[in-house]
C-alpha cells in the first residue's frame, strides 16, 4: 500500500548547517499492517511519520501509495491526504468550530459527501465513541481524552484507507489514554491499516504486526512484536527496551 | 459674551448644529469607507505577506506586499492625502471618494501587520490538521485559521478604526467640510475658538466612546467558542 525508497529528510538550522534527521530509509507497508515506530526521541520517527502525508518534504528519496509516486512533481497531495487520516499528538481540533462542525468541514468542503450525509456518518461515529451528547458543544469544553477520541473520528468522517498517529496519547493524562488506546484497537480489529509512532509499549506488542525501531534517523531493527521485544537483536534496542519497559 | 450667548454663537445661530451633524457625517463616512477598504488591503497584504510555496520558500507576493507596507509607513498620511488628491486622483472631484480611498490604503498597511501577527498567533496545528483531511491551503485558510485571527485581531483592529476617525480631521487640507474643519471654519467665523472646538472634541470624544463600547461587545461575542 504504502512503499517508501530511499527516503532522506536534512533540516535547516538557523546557523545554516543542515542536519540529517532520515537517512536513507526503506519500507514496505501493506494493506491491513499497524506498524507501530518507536524510538529515542530525535530519532527521527515523527518525521518518517509526517513524511508519509507529506506534512514534511523529503529531501530525497520516494514514497509510493497505491503505486502512485507521491514524491513526484505535480501529484495533488490534498488527493491523497483525503485517503489518508493523521490524528495528533495535540489533537488540533478546530477551535472555532463545534465538534460536529469538526467533523463534518472537510466531506462537505471537499465533496465527498454532502451535508446530510456527513451529519448522518458524523453522528454514527459519534455514537461509537460514546461522544454523541457532545456534538454541539466546542473543542474547549472537552477533556484531552474525549479530544482526541473525536479527532479520531474527524479524520475516519473522510472514509481513509491508512491512518497515520503521531503519538496520539503523549499529551493525556494517564487515566485518559485507556480510552483513546481503546478507539485504536478497535480501528485495527476493523481492519485500518494503521502507522503508529507511540511510546505506548503495550500497544505495540498488542496491535502491531510489525514494531519499527528508528535511531538517529535509521531504521534499525524491525520484527513482529513477539521477536521485536522478546529477541531484540541490536544492542542499541536491547539498551532502549531495557529503559522503557 | 455671557456664555450662553457664545454658546448661542458656536451653536444654534443660523443653524450652526447643523454644520457640525453633516461635518461628523463626512467624518463618519470617511471613516467607514476606509476602515473597510482597509480591512479588506491589510487581510490581502497579509496573505501575500504569509504566502510561501509548498516547500516553504517565500514568493513575489511576499515583496510586494513588504514594499507597500513600508512605503505607506514610511511617509505622513497627509502627504499621502494630498498626492492622492492633486496627482493620482487630479481628476476627481469627489473629495469623499479620494480621502477615503487614501486612508483605506494607509490603514491597509498598519491592518495587514495587525492581521499578520492575528494568524501567526493562530496554532500552526489548525493548518496541519486541515491539510492533513486533504482540504487546501486556501481553504484551511478561510475556514479555519482566519476565523480564529479575526478573534485575535478584534481589539487592536478596533483601536486602528478608532485611529482613523480621529485621523480623518486632516481632511481639511483638500477641502472637505469634516467636523474638524467645520468647527475650525465657525471659530473663526465668530472670533471664538472655545465653544465651537470643545464642543468639536467633545463629539469626537462620544462617537469614540460608543465605538469603544461596541467593540467590547463584538470581542465577547467572538470569544464565545473559547467559554466552556
Amino acid at each position: 500500500m504504502i512503499s517508501v525508497k530511499n527516503l532522506t529528510k536534512d533540516y535547516t538550522k538557523a546557523d545554516g548547517n543542515h542536519i540529517r534527521v532520515i537517512e536513507g530509509l526503506n519500507y514496505e507497508i501493506e494493506k491491513g499492517e499497524k506498524i507501530v515506530i518507536v524510538g529515542p526521541s530525535g530519532s527521527g520517527k515523527r518525521t518518517f511519520l509526517r513524511c508519509l502525508n507529506l506534512l514534511e518534504r523529503p529531501t530525497a528519496g520516494q514514497i509510493f501509495f497505491d503505486g502512485e509516486e507521491i514524491t513526484a512533481k505535480g501529484t495533488d497531495i490534498n488527493k491523497v491526504r483525503q485517503r489518508m487520516g493523521m490524528v495528533f499528538q495535540n489533537f488540533n481540533l478546530f477551535n472555532n468550530l463545534t465538534v460536529m462542525q469538526n467533523l463534518t468541514l472537510a466531506p462537505v468542503k471537499l465533496k465527498v459527501m454532502n451535508e446530510k450525509e456527513a451529519r448522518e456518518k458524523a453522528t454514527e461515529l459519534l455514537k461509537r465513541v460514546n461522544l454523541l451528547d457532545k456534538a454541539d458543544v466546542y473543542p474547549a469544553s472537552l477533556s484531552g481524552g474525549q479530544k482526541q477520541r473525536i479527532a479520531i473520528v474527524r479524520s475516519l468522517c473522510m472514509n481513509p484507507e491508512m491512518m497515520l498517529f503521531d503519538e496520539p496519547t503523549s499529551a493525556l493524562d494517564p487515566e485518559m489514554v485507556g480510552e483513546v488506546l481503546d478507539v485504536m484497537k478497535q480501528l485495527a480489529e476493523d481492519g485500518m491499516t494503521m502507522v503508529v509512532v507511540t511510546h505506548e509499549m503495550g500497544f505495540a506488542r498488542e496491535v502491531a504486526t510489525k514494531v519499527l525501531f528508528m535511531d538517529e534517523g535509521i531504521l534499525l531493527e524491525e520484527n513482529t512484536p513477539e521477536e521485536f521485544f522478546e529477541h531484540p537483536k541490536t544492542k542499541r534496542l536491547q539498551d532502549f527496551l531495557s529503559k522503557v519497559l | 459674551m455671557t456664555i450662553s450667548e457664545r454658546f448661542a454663537a458656536a451653536f444654534i445661530t443660523g443653524e450652526r448644529w447643523k454644520l457640525y451633524i453633516s461635518g461628523l457625517g463626512i467624518t463618519l463616512e470617511i471613516a467607514l469607507f476606509a476602515g473597510i477598504l482597509g480591512i479588506i488591503i491589510g487581510t490581502v497584504a497579509a496573505l501575500m505577506k504569509l504566502s510561501t510555496t509548498e516547500d516553504g520558500k517565500p514568493t513575489i507576493l511576499n515583496y510586494i506586499a513588504s514594499v507597500y507596507v513600508d512605503v505607506i509607513r514610511g511617509t505622513p498620511s497627509v502627504l499621502q492625502l494630498l498626492i492622492m488628491w492633486f496627482i493620482v486622483m487630479a481628476s476627481s472631484n469627489n473629495g469623499i471618494l479620494v480621502a477615503s480611498l487614501s486612508f483605506g490604503i494607509n490603514s491597509g498597511a498598519y491592518v495587514s501587520e495587525i492581521v499578520r501577527g492575528g494568524i501567526l498567533a493562530v496554532d500552526k496545528g489548525q493548518m496541519e490538521a486541515g491539510r492533513s483531511l486533504g482540504l487546501s491551503k486556501a481553504k484551511t485558510m478561510r475556514y479555519i485559521v482566519l476565523p480564529q485571527a479575526m478573534k485575535n485581531v478584534i481589539p487592536p483592529l478596533g483601536n486602528e478604526f478608532i485611529t482613523l476617525v480621529k485621523e480623518t480631521a486632516i481632511v481639511g487640507y483638500v477641502s472637505l467640510s469634516d467636523l474638524t474643519r467645520v468647527a475650525n471654519q465657525i471659530a473663526s467665523r465668530t472670533y471664538d475658538a472655545f465653544m465651537p472646538l470643545i464642543g468639536a472634541a467633545v463629539i469626537y470624544f462620544i462617537v469614540i466612546k460608543i465605538l469603544t463600547i461596541l467593540l467590547g461587545k463584538l470581542e465577547r461575542r467572538m470569544r464565545r467558542s473559547d467559554l466552556r
